[in-house]
């Protein structure tokens, strides 16, 4: 448990709460990330621009965090066909899905929605199952 | 206008929020779903302070709202396309709010990763019934 930060990882978990509830406050959208990513390529195209406006911060917040606190570090050994794999899955499962980390996580589980409860636990369960398996039983440096 | 900066504001703290719990560093986070590695539990504090900041506002910030969810049943859609998303946030260590924010580190996991997700969503058309949120 070396690595634990309970103290910046409680921080950080509340700016993330506080920018959802921001964003329900002032904009009337729920901040999941899945779905504001998913709903620029909707057909028909519907409001589009408040999403690029939200990754558009995303983004920036990456910036910003860099030039204060130094590039992140770069991952070795993980290789760019897992990344592919792992995008492809998340992008497909979070559409049929409904949501992901954060719609189900952070805004479902605060609106005490027994669906994002249920999403939450079975994509817990599966995370836990595959990160075990990747990296003990397949031995990838992820 | 007014809106799109407030959007991006969001955006920003939220992105601000990934960085500093340790979210945004793929390695962190599959430090915490490895349960049978050097376990970190840091990430069950992030998402108790996000949810301890949603809890008290979103249900009254959405009765005011009038706010309507498409998608209310639990079912095989739902569990199937949670189960396949925590597969592939299990391999990568990356979930949809992290991966954009690493687009700055400009690193080709993160574009590569970010690039595969929309093609996964696009996918999920072919699905009966596609939900986003």
């Amino acid at each position: 448990m070396h690595n634990f930060t309970p103290v910046a990882s409680l921080i950080g978990g509340i700016l993330i709460g506080l920018a959802s509830v921001w964003l329900l406050a002032a904009n009337g959208r729920i901040a999941g990330v899945s779905g504001i990513l998913h709903g620029l390529f909707a057909q028909p195209p519907g409001d589009r621009l408040w999403r690029l406006f939200f990754i558009l911060g995303l983004v920036t917040a990456g910036i910003a965090w860099h030039a204060y606190a130094g590039p992140a570090p770069a991952r070795e050994g993980f290789g760019l066909g897992w990344a592919a794999a792992a995008g492809l899955l998340v992008g497909f499962g979070t559409r049929i899905g409904g949501g992901c980390t954060s719609g189900h996580g952070v805004c479902g589980l605060g609106r005490l929605s027994l669906r994002s409860l249920v999403a939450v636990a079975i994509f817990m369960a599966t995370g836990v199952v595959t990160a075990v398996i990747v990296r003990h039983v397949i031995g990838v440096a992820s | 206008m007014i809106a799109h900066l407030s959007a991006f504001g969001a955006g920003l703290l939220f992105g601000i929020g990934l960085w500093f719990s340790g979210m945004a560093n793929p390695r962190k986070v599959l430090d915490f779903l490895d349960v049978a590695g050097n376990w970190d539990p840091s990430l069950l504090l992030v998402m108790g302070g996000a949810v301890a900041m949603t809890l008290p506002f979103f249900r009254p910030l959405i009765r005011k709202r009038a706010i309507t969810f498409e998608k209310t049943a639990i079912d095989t859609t739902l569990a199937a396309g949670a189960a396949i998303f925590g597969i592939g946030w299990g391999i990568g260590g990356y979930c949809p709010g992290p991966a954009l924010t690493a687009l700055s580190n400009l690193s080709a996991e993160a574009l590569v990763f970010v690039a595969a997700m929309v093609v996964g969503g696009l996918f999920a058309r072919i699905w009966p019934s596609p939900s986003g949120r």
